[in-house]
């Protein structure tokens, strides 16, 4: 039987990922969503380790609802990296810099 | 009825206002004729509603104390706008809407050539609703409002024509010397607030006796302890004395005379100066429980009304003489609170309401036929040219002078009267200087009177020319005004000072048994014509003729008379002519060494250390702080990210330990 | 399980604002135009039947619906209410900008409006899941707003940059909202505030785990630092109308949200919050004021004004007193509208193409359009908070809050900064009275309903500093 500070372990570990390659990533926008979808999925872990061990539902039913969220948060990333993409013609994080001050 | 009488008075109170707000914001298209139509018609309004208001207060018994608005809530303290009318209420929003309304009239005409018109005449409108919310006001809160509102219209319209220095000038010192009443009167109201917990008048009132039974005592200078009652009415009394102008916080009110002449009538004759009366009569129940405060009242109002006097002998601007009788009158109400003869100063204030205004009006008058010329020197024999005018004036100087059976004899022998009666400490003082000043204020009216309209002829060829009477709308309020200058004090002097069955004040005064002058000189008092018949034999009515008859003899029939006394008696005259050096001693003192000191602490304290090292050191800290935070936003999502991770990370640390 | 018809009843402002959205959604459609006036109208009637809805709902008693996840009590009508006209004149101002920048008309009003019912369902939500739901259905449609412009690469690049961020903080969010899952078993917010009353000291740690985690969550939305990153990037990234929009409508959601979140679930973790929040003003206020000094651009000064107001309005929610949240209610409400006339005046001087950008460019503008500057002028002052202007009022009532439990030294931070902020604010007031205009010819003035917004824009800041009394005592009733 796996405990549930392994999970929760696990999930902090996913999370941790996911803000590193946020930071480190200086390259393609791409790999970004892709942390912010991770981001979720170790929320998503949590959520669901803990509707198991405390044996309720509502956080498997949040889960769903976190899911669906993402899956629009998603198409509107994509959709704004489409406009970029077609402005700039490059989808570099580095580049990203004419706003500042 | 209680409803009835809150909701007229919503309506008389803002009437003015919405005058105002029309007028001032569309100042520069409006059309002068609109403006007019405006004001005037909302003035009107406003003057019928408060005749019925007072009609329910006085004949009908009506009352009304209710909140409109809350308008801030800070901790346990409430500030509210809300309406209290009671009987003084009623009376003092007939008196200041009458006059108002007149003087709204009157300046139709005596302002028909000023491109400033409508800018003028929202002004005059925004006075009015600030002296009304100051009257109406049930709370010191509102009080205060209506008394700074005054204020500001009173600057703004003493600087009226701003291109002129003196004007400027007069603005500038009537603002300065208002500041001190003012500070008087913000501590008072911070030591009511203090000590009662509210600002509201009723429970304040009505704590008051406990309160003075229980003799709270406090000390402003360590080592001595003062009585909290003398220390609030006191503080009150040096508000009341910025804004009525008495001794010696007085200089500010012939400076005034620069603005435009209605002005000097509506709010430096008739209203605004008259707020500290009003002020102190509806604070009756606090001066009342302080003997001190009231021997200081007594002392510095009978002062006021003699000293204050002699100088109008010396003028030779008509509308100074005016405005120095109006400080003299001044000090006769305020003596008569002094001497607790609450309803002779209210008597006072209604009756010369009445007859000032028409005075100043009338010399508004006489200056406009003159093509704004304000030297009497200039003046004489004005009498043919004029004669609507010249019998205006005569009728106000007879008031003024207090010859029966015109108003003003009325009520500033009841005044005299109640002072004759009175014990407190000082009252033998007040009595020899108000008896003396009834012969002063003949004097120098008549004077006034002589040199203008009787006499050689002394102006010159050219407006001699272009003299003639002026028009209906100014000689319309002077006639209007006449009528209660001769019969308002018959006609009031029962209910006012001597009520039997019906009185005019009813409860709103308070007055305690042993203060009660009235009560004593009422005994002597059996009906209007027997006070006329009986005045033959009394010495203030001696002392105002012999007054009339010096003025005779030295302005109308020997002329070269006082010319002679001004030289045999130089020390005197100089003297008056230097207004007792009030002047020159605040120039000396306050404006020289103040300027001295202010010049030292900008040159030292201000320049080099404040704002050398202190404000420019600290502003180029900040602006380097500026330009050094702004780059940590260096426009990269990585950084920014970073930035959240690190704020998560000093929150964990931060929070948890 | 079905639903009870007066469950239904109770969230009749959000049905009504979704089934119009779509109404408008498909008239637009079939109206084949590029700028129909059905989708302008269409759109306020459904902001303005919303208001007139939760106005005569407003005396409702307060009653939780959907099994815990709705609630409609004060808070969530005053807050709807607001959001609500506050749209509604979103929309007015941005009628002529829309059109002359050839912006997507109908998709702009969509967006705007579902935007709107994300933070009507979050202002009423009582559990995690709505409350979450709430929060992401309001953010989405602003990504997508910022990036509806596509005549240059700063609109996508500013997107790009708050969708990253936003993403980010709602996963922050989510992260602590599931460790306050874990610790207490539920997601319904008054649960977790009973729960947490019987918790044993191991427990308690983790729920403070999660609160920071929330607390970064609330933070970003507010834009308060050091989670403001995004505020001025953003503001100066995004078309002037979509600017007043993300300045005034989330700033009332994310008030909603911090209440929701802190007041109503943790009360019982008051003091770590508190210690939290503490650091968060602060900082807000001082660097917001202190950087705002420098700029030359006028919408990145006014994000970070922005940035300061919000550590102004966290001060009454540090207070946790019933007075200190009503304070912080009246404060974001007022900023909400001075916010919203400061970047409506900006959208409406942008017109025929040019964009208002730098602060220079009100140059003179007294002697070009005298009653455009004196708007503006009201709304500086108040955003300044000289008396006797609506911010005045709001500082102090935030001031009082915090002065009342202790904490004296934060209000003298919050007074000095706030002198350091004057100066930006009267810089404004000086360049458009004092200085030269560039160009001599008047402003062509906008159309008469844009006119009358306007100035009862302008003038309720004037108006509610004169005479708080009526807001306040909404605000004070509400908790």
């Amino acid at each position: 039987m796996i405990s549930l500070s392994t999970y929760l372990s696990v999930s902090a570990v996913l999370f941790g990922i996911s803000l590193a390659g946020i930071i480190l990533n200086r390259k393609n926008l791409i790999l970004i969503l892709m942390c912010i979808e991770l981001m979720l999925l170790s929320v998503n872990t949590n959520f669901i380790a803990f509707s198991h061990y405390l044996n309720n539902t509502v956080g498997q039913v949040f889960v769903f609802f976190i899911l669906a969220v993402a899956a629009a948060e998603t198409a509107i990333g994509l959709a704004i990296l489409m406009v970029l993409f077609r402005k700039r013609n490059s989808i570099k994080v580095e580049e990203l810099n004419i706003l500042k001050g | 009825m209680t409803d009835v009488i809150h909701n007229l008075t919503i309506a008389i109170v803002f009437a003015p206002l919405l005058g105002c707000l029309l007028t001032g914001l569309w100042c520069r298209i409006m059309p002068t004729r609109m403006a007019h139509a405006i004001t005037i018609g909302l003035m009107s309004l406003s003057f019928l509603l408060s005749v019925y208001v007072a009609k329910l207060v006085l004949f009908d018994g009506g009352a009304s104390n209710s909140n409109l608005y809350t308008w801030l809530i800070s901790g346990s303290f409430q500030f509210h706008v809300g309406f209290l009318v009671d009987q003084l209420t009623a009376l003092m929003m007939v008196t200041v809407n009458f006059v108002s309304l007149a003087v709204h009239i009157y300046s139709v005409g005596y302002m028909e050539e000023d491109k400033g018109q409508v800018r003028f005449f929202s002004y005059i409108s925004g006075f009015t609703f600030a002296m009304l919310m100051l009257v109406t006001a049930n709370n010191f809160f509102q009080l205060f409002f209506g008394w700074e509102g005054v204020g500001l219209v009173s600057y703004l319209l003493i600087g009226f024509w701003f291109n002129r220095p003196a004007a400027n000038f007069g603005g500038l010192k009537a603002f300065l010397v208002n500041r001190v009443g003012d500070f008087g009167f913000i501590l008072a109201i911070a030591a009511v607030l203090n000590y009662f917990g509210t600002l509201d008048y009723v429970p304040v009132f009505s704590q008051m006796p406990q309160f003075a039974a229980s003799n709270p005592t406090m000390s402003i200078v360590s080592g001595t302890s003062s009585s909290v009652v003398s220390v609030i009415s006191i503080l009150l009394l040096i508000g009341a004395m910025g804004k009525s102008a008495q001794v010696p916080l007085h200089v500010w009110l012939p400076e005034s005379m620069e603005g435009p002449t209605p002005i000097s009538a509506l709010i430096h004759a008739a209203t605004m100066v008259t707020a500290g009366i009003f002020m102190i009569c509806r604070m009756s129940p606090i001066f009342e429980y302080s003997a001190t405060a009231l021997s200081l009242v007594l002392v510095i109002g009978a002062t006021g009304a003699l000293f204050t006097g002699f100088l109008a002998v010396v003028q030779h601007d008509i509308k100074r003489v005016v405005a120095y009788s109006t400080l003299s009158q001044l000090g006769y109400m305020m003596a008569a609170l002094g001497a607790s003869a609450y309803a002779a100063g209210m008597f006072h204030l209604i009756t010369h309401a009445a007859f000032k205004a028409l005075l100043f009006l009338a010399a508004g008058s006489v200056i406009v036929a003159m093509h704004h010329e304000q030297d009497m020197r200039q003046m004489g024999g004005l009498r043919k040219y004029m004669p609507i005018t010249y019998l205006t004036f005569f009728i106000g100087a007879l008031s003024l002078a207090a010859i029966p059976p015109f108003s003003g004899f009325f009520s500033k022998d009841g005044i005299i009267e109640a002072i004759h009666a009175a014990t407190i400490p000082g009252a033998g003082y007040a009595y020899i200087c108000v008896l003396i000043g009834s012969f002063v204020t003949a004097l120098y009216i008549f004077r006034a009177l002589f040199l203008t309209f009787h006499g050689e002829e002394r102006m010159d060829q050219h407006v001699r020319e272009h003299l003639h009477e002026t028009k209906a709308v100014i000689t319309g309020p002077l006639l209007a005004l006449a009528v209660p200058s001769i019969i308002l004090g018959g006609l009031m002097i029962r209910a006012m000072l001597y009520p039997t069955d019906f009185s005019l004040l009813g409860h709103s005064i308070t007055v305690l048994p042993q203060h009660d002058v009235l009560r004593i000189t009422a005994e002597e008092f059996h009906g209007v014509w027997q006070m006329v018949l009986h005045s033959v034999t009394t010495l203030p009515f001696w002392f105002a003729l012999s007054g009339i008859a010096v003025a005779w003899i030295c302005y109308g029939r020997f002329t070269t008379l006082p010319v002679w006394m001004a030289r045999r008696f130089s020390w005197i005259y100089r003297v008056l002519v230097m207004k007792y050096g009030f002047d020159d001693f605040n120039q000396l003192v306050f404006v020289r060494g103040g300027r001295r000191l202010a010049r030292w602490m900008y040159e030292v304290t201000d320049r080099e250390l404040i704002d050398d090292t202190l404000v420019n050191g600290s502003g180029r800290a900040i602006e380097w702080l500026s330009l050094t935070l702004r780059r940590l936003q260096t426009g990269y999502l990585y950084h920014y990210a970073f930035a959240m991770i690190l704020g998560l990370v000093v929150f964990l640390i931060w929070v948890i330990f | 399980m079905p639903v009870p018809v007066s469950d239904l009843m109770l969230a009749a402002p959000q049905w009504f604002v979704l089934i119009m959205t779509c109404v408008t959604l498909l008239v637009s459609l079939w109206s084949g135009k590029k700028a129909s006036p059905w989708t302008y109208g269409l759109s306020q009637v459904t902001l303005l039947g919303a208001v007139v809805i939760t106005a005569l709902m407003y005396d409702q008693p307060r009653t939780v619906a959907f099994y815990g996840n709705m609630i409609f009590d004060k808070i969530s009508a005053l807050l709807t209410i607001f959001v609500c006209v506050i749209t509604a004149f979103v929309l007015l101002y941005s009628r002529d900008y829309l059109k002359q920048h050839k912006m997507a008309y109908t998709e702009y009003h969509v967006l705007t409006l579902f935007s709107a019912l994300g933070m009507m369902v979050l202002v009423s939500s009582y559990s995690f899941i709505s409350l979450y739901v709430g929060l992401e259905l309001f953010t989405l449609p602003l990504y997508a707003l910022i990036a509806l412009r596509r005549d240059a690469a700063v609109f996508a690049e500013a997107s790009m940059k708050y969708f990253v961020m936003g993403a980010m903080a709602s996963g922050m969010l989510l992260y602590g909202l599931s460790m306050l899952y874990g610790a207490t078993g539920t997601v319904d917010i008054p649960s977790i505030a009973s729960a947490i009353v019987g918790l044993p000291q191991g427990q308690h740690l983790i729920i403070v785990f999660g609160l920071v985690f929330v607390l970064a969550g609330i933070a970003f939305k507010l834009g308060a630092v050091p989670f403001h990153m995004w505020v001025p990037d953003v503001y100066d990234g995004s078309p002037n109308t979509v600017t007043l929009m993300i300045a005034t409508g989330p700033k009332i959601a994310a008030f909603g949200l911090v209440v929701r979140l802190l007041a109503e679930a943790l009360p019982d973790v008051h003091v770590a919050w508190q210690h939290g929040l503490i650091l968060i003003a602060v900082l807000s206020i001082v660097l917001g004021n202190i950087v705002a000094i420098v700029q030359t651009n006028i919408k990145r000064m006014l994000a970070y004004s922005s940035i300061a107001h919000m550590g102004y309005m966290l001060l009454g929610i540090i207070a946790g007193t019933a007075s200190g949240y009503s304070a912080s209610m009246f404060y974001t409400l007022i900023y909400a509208i001075m916010s919203l006339a400061a970047f409506g005046l900006v959208s409406m001087l942008s017109r025929d193409g040019v964009d208002i950008q730098r602060i220079e460019d009100l140059r003179g503008l007294n002697a070009r359009n005298p009653w455009l500057a004196f708007m503006m002028l009201l709304v500086m002052f108040s955003m300044a908070g000289v008396p006797p202007l609506a911010g005045f009022m709001a500082k102090i009532a935030v001031l009082e809050a915090v002065i009342s439990v202790g904490q004296v030294w934060l209000a003298v931070v919050a007074l000095l900064f706030a002198i350091v902020g004057a100066y930006y604010y009267l810089r404004v007031v000086k360049v458009m009275y004092f200085d030269e205009p560039i160009k001599k010819t008047d402003i062509e003035l906008p159309s008469m309903d844009m006119r009358v917004a306007m100035t009862i824009n302008g003038l309720s800041v004037l108006i509610l500093g004169m005479f708080p009394a009526v807001l306040m005592g909404l605000c004070r009733a509400a908790f």
